[in-house]
């Protein structure tokens, strides 16, 4: 048990390191799709975290009990179950957003995020473990879509959580809130999270090796 | 309208103009994963377009037997616990989400399973990609897709019959795999070009659906022409459009 990570070090872990998004390139479809407002973007990433936390606890708590070759079918039904549950309550509190994301939510489902985490982690690990890790998770994706969603509705429409941040002259990039959009900033995005991660890892190499000689 | 029209606005539709990739962003997975090799890609658009159409089907047939607000099969059933008045109001579309990804999961099962039995030389060349398969978005938007035109239409007219459910998830399947085949090829191409280093790998794929998307956005409104064109009333702008045939040709 000495190579695991401790909760913390997960919860940590989630955010940046491994950022589901930007690392591991794990649910792509409701990063493209809900991100072009921040609004659809926050209400999408409090779904899933809503459902990847619960997943985890049930998952964990019965960890035991999983026989191998019907876990997966478990995990999804688990998923399926908070999905529809987020699904209700999205209609009932907010009908117009739930319209918006529309057949998104009921995708979570196939959503490689959380299926991901209760195969690596919740299986495997006690209850308190797998809380942390599907926070840090759950944060590391909120960033992840806030930070697509930020661009492309600065840069698409001029406005911020619908308030205008950019002057009324600004030339509205309306390619950037269609599909293209989508595409284009994720992939701008990931080469820069990139560019920043080699670098980061170039200087440390370089002081280990300074502090080696 | 008639229905042979119908069924081809449904097709190019989902083929093309609202492409299941590059339009509603599903099925990203495979896109980025299998599309290093026109092949591979083929394979697994193929694959892809084959467990669409049987979920298709199935979810057609348990959303209008079983799930929606007085469907047959529920409400007989019903009837031997409530009232018949009761019965025929039983709703059980909350259910769908649970119902279709089981539907989905167990197709796949079998499609496999069968594949296995009866074509070897298939399931050699499937390969992985039929068990991955089952956590392929595209598939399960196709069924949400089926549902949303069955469950909630007020006019009977509207409701989609099997016919359509079944166009929308071949075609759709069909664009699924021309988008990958595309992409394929652009990325056996892209291995020759001299890629600054962040960018090699996910960055360029995702830059290059970018770009592919905004070629696919110029389908946009051929559904509409195409309609103008095809029903009997503007007959003139048909004509005219052979008159230029014609003046092409001499």
């Amino acid at each position: 048990m000495a190579d695991q990570p401790t909760s913390m070090e997960r919860l940590i872990q989630g955010i940046l390191p491994e950022n589901p998004v930007y690392r591991q390139l794990l649910g792509l479809c409701p990063t493209l799709a809900v991100t072009s407002g921040m609004k659809a973007a926050i209400t999408m990433s409090c779904a899933v975290a809503f459902v990847l936390l619960s997943a985890n606890v049930i998952v964990s708590l019965i960890r035991n009990l999983l026989k191998p070759h019907l876990r997966i079918v478990i995990f999804t039904l688990t998923i399926a179950t908070f999905v529809t549950i987020a699904d209700r309550i999205l209609a009932a509190y907010m009908y117009q957003m739930s319209k918006t994301l529309g057949p998104y939510v009921p995708l979570i489902i196939v959503n490689c995020i959380i299926l991901c985490r209760c195969e690596v982690c919740a299986s495997k690990q006690p209850l308190f473990t797998a809380v942390s890790d599907a926070v840090g998770q759950a944060a590391g994706f909120a960033l992840a879509l806030s930070s697509i969603a930020a661009v492309r509705e600065i840069l698409g429409t001029g406005m911020f959580f619908e308030i205008r941040v950019l002057p009324a002259s600004w030339p509205d990039w309306v390619i950037m809130v269609l599909p293209p959009g989508a595409f284009l900033t994720l992939g701008l995005l990931l080469g820069a999270v990139n560019w920043m991660g080699s670098l980061h890892s170039k200087n440390k190499q370089g002081k280990e090796g300074g502090e080696k000689t | 309208m008639n229905y042979l029209l119908e069924i081809l606005l449904i097709g190019i539709g989902a083929a093309l103009i609202n492409n299941f990739v590059l339009h509603y962003f599903v099925g990203i997975c495979p896109f980025i994963g299998v599309s290093r090799q026109v092949v591979t890609a083929f394979g697994m658009g193929c694959a892809v377009t084959f467990v669409i159409s049987i979920a298709a089907f199935l979810s057609w047939t348990v959303t209008t037997y079983i799930l929606v607000p007085g469907a047959p099969l529920s409400s007989w059933i019903a009837e031997f616990f409530i009232s018949a008045e009761r019965a025929s109001r039983i709703d059980l579309t909350i259910l769908s989400y649970i119902v279709y990804i089981f539907a989905i999961a167990s197709s796949v099962q079998f499609v496999e399973m069968y594949v296995r039995k009866f074509f070897p030389p298939l399931y050699q060349s499937f390969g992985v990609f039929l068990p991955l398969i089952t956590t392929n978005c595209a598939i399960l938007f196709a069924c949400l897709l089926i549902m949303g035109h069955i469950v909630g239409v007020d006019n009977p007219e509207d409701v989609w019959d099997l016919g359509k459910s079944l166009t929308l998830a071949v075609f759709g399947g069909v664009g699924f795999t021309i988008a990958i085949v595309i992409m394929a090829g652009i990325r056996e191409e892209l291995d020759f070009c001299d890629i600054p280093g962040p960018f090699r790998g996910a960055a360029i794929t995702l830059v290059v659906a970018g770009i592919l998307a905004m070629a696919f956005m110029g389908f946009t409104g051929v559904d509409s022409g195409l309609k103008k064109v095809l029903t009997p009333s503007t007959v003139e702008k048909t004509i005219n459009g052979d008159h230029l045939d014609h003046m092409k040709n001499n």
